[in-house]
């Protein structure tokens, strides 16, 4: 009998359960770019009804994470997986919290007239998307080699976000009529350019997970 | 196949100035191991083991049973002389110094290399005459108001003479298990050793005398260099600055006990640290 059965079991569980929730953190960000650009409301009270299991799910891996320390004792590479896991949960859950932003300013959009800019900001969430997925499975597989490019790739994400802000702040200027629709764009794309910056934190914590390297902060 | 170290330098986890004005670093090899083999009669116990031991800190032995860790620990103070057909090949220097060079006093090796076993062993006699004891064969005093002082001084340093200053004719026997314990330590304390070896000093004790035999090696090391064995890996990660993880009789790898105990640079350490090993 493996006598490290049960602890190898705890922390499938656990990679399952953050796989979950990265999961539900993607499809939030996800829909509520659809109910954005395809102007629909139902989709956004969607992805804010369903923001309480993201959060249920936070605190189950946060307990999850408490009982294998104070119970297994985990070390060497079962304490970096389980330590990256507590750390990466609630970034997760902060991902599906701006997803929620961006499905509420979708609902006050979606009650005014269409603008045309909102389309600029599908590039922005495209490469959050692809940045967050990436990292999901960099995260699993332990791969250390992908987590640092898509680091890199988040400078991409603030060039947009850049782009995107100068464009809309022309925009105010010279049709003031849709200022305060412009305004709301403006924090969407804030919402979607912090999400490039968690997806780099979870980037760092599958570098620290897999090479035991702090990373962050590094430049 | 295990990777065999050679003489590691160790960064300690506080590695403070030893002087006020800071420019002394407190990094002097106590004890430094060359080539070292050991054998049971035709049986190769331990194999071109190299290590080195800086003064003043706590080093923890780790690894499976019968791995070695205790039979080289009993090197450091040549207790394995004791066990008939047994052979030692290679150096142990302890201050630049062979210890198995020919013409070395074993005994007076024995009173700069002290050490507490598993099972405390204190001899049926009083708290106070326990203590006594190493310094009276060893005529380290010279009146019996000094030899008094120098047991109140051990049983201090063993976190000890609070619980006992009362006490001090009663029969050590009369002691609980941790006490005792502390007692044996106070015992090895009492002849100011230099390296103090302890091979499993807590196996037997409940969580409350291990915690104060663990907080007691804590404070020992600002004055002695401590060498630990333990079949706790959580008390090694607890008590020691250094863990040195060995196998089959080698050494396969040596680090700070926070490198061991988080990312090994050795795969089969990192098998055993998580309990994956075998």
């Amino acid at each position: 009998m493996d006598p490290h059965r049960h602890l190898d079991d705890e922390l499938s569980s656990l990679r399952d359960r953050v796989l979950l929730l990265g999961g539900e953190a993607e499809q939030a960000l996800e829909r509520a770019m659809y109910a954005l650009t395809e102007r629909d409301s139902e989709v956004a009270r969607d992805v804010l009804d369903h923001d309480d299991r993201v959060d249920h799910l936070e605190v189950e891996i946060d307990r999850q994470c408490i009982d294998i320390i104070a119970l297994r004792q985990p070390a060497a590479r079962d304490l970096r997986f389980v330590i990256s896991v507590a750390k990466m949960a609630p970034v997760l859950e902060r991902i599906a919290d701006h997803a929620c932003n961006i499905a509420r300013a979708a609902l006050d959009l979606n009650n005014e007239p269409e603008l045309k800019s909102v389309l600029g900001l599908g590039r922005m969430a495209d490469h959050a998307l692809k940045m967050l997925r990436s990292a999901l499975d960099a995260f699993t597989s332990g791969d250390a080699i992908v987590a640092r490019e898509i680091i890199k790739s988040d400078t991409e994400i603030n060039d947009l976000y850049n782009h995107t802000f100068h464009r809309l702040i022309e925009l105010m200027v010279t049709e003031p009529a849709t200022a305060t629709r412009d305004a709301r764009l403006l924090f969407v794309a804030k919402h979607l350019e912090r999400i490039g910056d968690y997806v780099t934190d979870i980037c760092e914590l599958t570098v620290y997970m897999a090479e035991a390297a702090f990373i962050k902060h590094s430049n | 196949m295990p990777v065999q170290v050679e003489a590691p330098r160790i960064q300690t986890r506080d590695q403070r100035p030893a002087s006020a004005s800071g420019t002394e670093v407190r990094d002097k090899t106590k004890v430094a191991v060359k080539d070292l083999n050991f054998f049971y009669g035709r049986t190769q116990a331990l194999h071109n083991i190299s290590l080195e031991i800086p003064e003043r800190i706590v080093m923890a032995f780790i690894g499976p049973s019968g791995c070695g860790k205790s039979t080289f620990l009993r090197t450091l103070n040549r207790m394995n002389d004791v066990i008939p057909a047994t052979r030692v090949a290679g150096q142990v220097l302890i201050d630049d110094r062979d210890i198995y060079a020919p013409g070395t006093d074993v005994v007076e090796l024995r009173r700069r290399v002290g050490m507490v076993f598993q099972k405390s062993n204190p001899f049926p006699k009083s708290i106070f005459e326990n203590v006594a004891y190493g310094l009276r064969i060893n005529r380290v005093t010279s009146s019996s108001s000094e030899l008094a002082g120098r047991v109140e001084e051990a049983l201090k340093d063993a976190a000890l003479w609070n619980e006992v200053k009362d006490r001090l004719k009663t029969s050590a026997l009369s002691l609980s298990g941790g006490q005792q314990q502390r007692l044996c330590i106070a015992r090895a304390l009492a002849i100011r050793p230099e390296v103090l070896l302890m091979d499993e000093p807590a196996s037997a004790l409940d969580p409350i005398a291990t915690s104060k035999i663990e907080e007691l090696i804590f404070d020992l090391k600002k004055q002695y260099t401590i060498v630990i064995v333990t079949h706790n890996m959580q008390q090694a990660a607890r008590v020691s600055d250094t863990t040195a993880f060995f196998l089959l009789g080698k050494l396969i790898e040596v680090n700070t006990t926070e490198k061991m105990f988080t990312a090994p640079n050795e795969k089969l350490t990192e098998d055993y640290i998580t309990g994956r090993f075998g």
